[in-house]
């Protein structure tokens, strides 16, 4: 465990050391106040919009950041031929896996901390109201999603040869399920079969990451969910996440280093 | 070279470039010809294509409007299919067509019963109550939206009426729902819409009865240069327009011109025995009897 941690942690500071966070942060930022100070009729208790607009960004970039830094971690290793001296130490493929993995959430993690206390500070000050427990809630389920992200770049980079194939595959689907995952029930309902059971078993079978898109209920400001709902989304989370980093060490174990 | 020679080197470049610019920007201008005419910036990098974004930018307000809870693409497909099978089952059974309550009340409950426990699941994280946005001038969050809209598809009359309707009636920003009418009367002179809710705001917020007159005759004018020849002309505007002016005249006192605009708009009105009701009130009136009678002897 001491291990995957220590690796977790040259992965936090290879984010901070990157320039991509702070640029995609600054460009928040500059997006948001521009549009926070435009004058729609004279009203500067107007909010929503801007809600908006800065969880998508933020949206947007943790995704970014999630998929490009856990994408390059295991090529770059190999490519610089660091991964030979890092095995070479009392750390298996294992460790590898699960402390890169780690580091990768943790670090989006972080990112999002400063991401939502930036957005929280322009929002209430706007509004006047400190929803502090709704945009912990809205942090926490976007963080549990990205672990599933983490998890499915995780084993794309093990899978495929470049990390910009895998980035780029990891961003079709999660945006895919983002868009439509949710939806493939109701298009099920309306196909014949046997494409209706095939739509339904491939609506079971992905993982559903719009669960944690609660963008909406922080815009319009909707009360909490549940306790519970959240744990169990959690799970959810940890159960898809963990699929993803087993077959991850399973193809990773096997895989010749050299090519 | 030496560094005092560099320095100066440079110190002259960059007085010749600022020189050269100086020179050369109000020329600059001229060179753009027909380009400086091309309007904002969202016109230039869009082109035709801003309308697509403004008919979505208008969508996202009525979104606001309900808090949120409103149909996807998907939700609409699956309501039109249901609507079609519904609306077949029904009509083979009574040959009467749907009425428009039920069809509300349908679309309010878009999201229907769970399909399966992941569906039931997933709603935990979603808006799944329909409210609207009608308490402490929480309207006023669909107005960015609105505006954009009006940005990028100036020739949408529905969001400058849209618009200054929530501007002047519920957030009491007349000035500014004025303004935003006047913005799209600029864009759209011919529109009888947006004379009409420019009547409306001169009417009830400013109340001038005299400008207000001139503007609904001049949104019947309209309505009649620009919806009378077509197949099928907006009749539930001019509805509008002629009981608006029929209670202005009634109001101020001219009788004989509320019967009048009141007799023009029976031939439209869904329901012309009430309007006919009206008129036979109105001649009955002390005013309209007192101008029916005889003129006394000299």
């Amino acid at each position: 465990m001491n291990t995957s941690f220590a690796l977790a942690r040259v992965v936090i500071q290879e984010l901070y050391r990157r320039k991509d966070f702070y640029v995609l942060f600054v460009l928040t930022a500059v997006i948001t106040v521009v549009l926070g100070s435009a004058n729609v009729f004279n009203d500067d208790k107007i909010v929503r919009y801007l809600k908006e607009i800065c969880l998508l960004l933020i949206w947007v970039s943790s995704l970014v950041i999630a998929i490009t830094t856990t994408a390059r971690q295991i090529p770059a290793e190999r490519e610089s031929r660091t991964i030979f001296p890092l095995l070479a130490k009392p750390v298996t493929r294992g460790h590898v896996i699960a402390g890169k993995a780690l580091g990768c959430w943790l670090a989006t993690g972080l990112a999002l901390v400063v991401f939502y206390v930036f957005f929280a500070l322009v929002t209430c000050l706007r509004e006047g109201q400190w929803p502090i427990a709704q945009y912990f809630q809205a942090l926490w389920l976007q963080w549990m999603m990205l672990a599933v992200v983490v998890g499915m770049a995780t084993l794309g980079s093990v899978v495929f040869s470049a990390t910009s194939s895998n980035a780029t595959i990891c961003f079709v689907v999660v945006v895919g399920i983002l868009l439509v995952g949710g939806h493939l029930n109701t298009v099920a309902m309306q196909q014949p079969e046997p494409a209706s059971s095939l739509l339904y078993t491939l609506y079971f079978a992905i993982p559903h990451l719009e669960f944690y898109d609660v963008r909406d209920l922080v815009i319009h400001n909707q009360k909490l969910i549940g306790g519970l709902d959240c744990l169990l989304a959690t799970l959810y989370a940890a159960v898809y996440t963990a699929f993803f980093l087993v077959a991850a060490w399973l193809v990773f174990r096997r895989k010749p280093l050299s090519a | 070279m030496t560094h005092r020679a560099a320095s100066l080197s440079l110190a002259l470049l960059l007085g010749a470039a600022f020189g050269l610019s100086t020179w050369l920007q109000p020329r600059a201008l001229d060179w753009r010809g027909q380009r400086a005419q091309a309007g904002s910036l969202l016109e230039v990098l869009l082109g035709d294509g801003r309308r697509m974004f403004a008919n979505h930018f208008f969508t996202k307000a009525d979104v606001y409007l309900h808090s949120g809870y409103y149909p996807s693409l998907f939700d609409q497909a699956k309501m039109n299919c249901e609507g079609q099978r519904a609306g077949t089952a029904h009509d083979a059974e009574s040959g009467a067509a749907h009425t428009t309550p039920a069809h509300d009340e349908d679309a309010h409950d878009f999201l229907g019963k769970p399909t399966d426990w992941l569906d039931a699941f997933g709603r935990k994280f979603r808006i799944t109550e329909h409210t609207h946005l009608e308490t402490n001038g929480a309207e006023r969050e669909i107005l960015p939206w609105l505006k954009l809209s009006a940005e990028l598809d100036p020739q949408q009359v529905e969001t400058y009426t849209v618009a200054a309707y929530w501007l002047r009636a519920k957030l009491g920003k007349v000035p500014e729902a004025e303004e935003f009418l006047r913005e799209g009367l600029r864009a759209n002179p011919d529109s009888p819409e947006i004379l009409f809710e420019l009547g409306c705001l001169l009417d009830e917020n400013r109340k001038d009865a005299t400008r207000a007159r001139n503007v609904w005759q001049r949104a019947l004018r309209k309505w009649q240069k620009t919806e009378a020849a077509k197949a099928e002309p907006d009749k539930f505007l001019l509805d509008r327009i002629l009981t608006s002016l029929a209670r202005l005249e009634e109001r101020e006192g001219n009788v004989a011109k509320a019967i009048e605009y009141s007799i023009q708009l029976k031939t439209v009105s869904p329901h012309p025995e009430v309007i006919e009701k009206q008129i036979e009130e109105l001649r009955g009136s002390p005013r309209q009897a007192a101008t029916n009678a005889p003129a006394p002897p000299r």
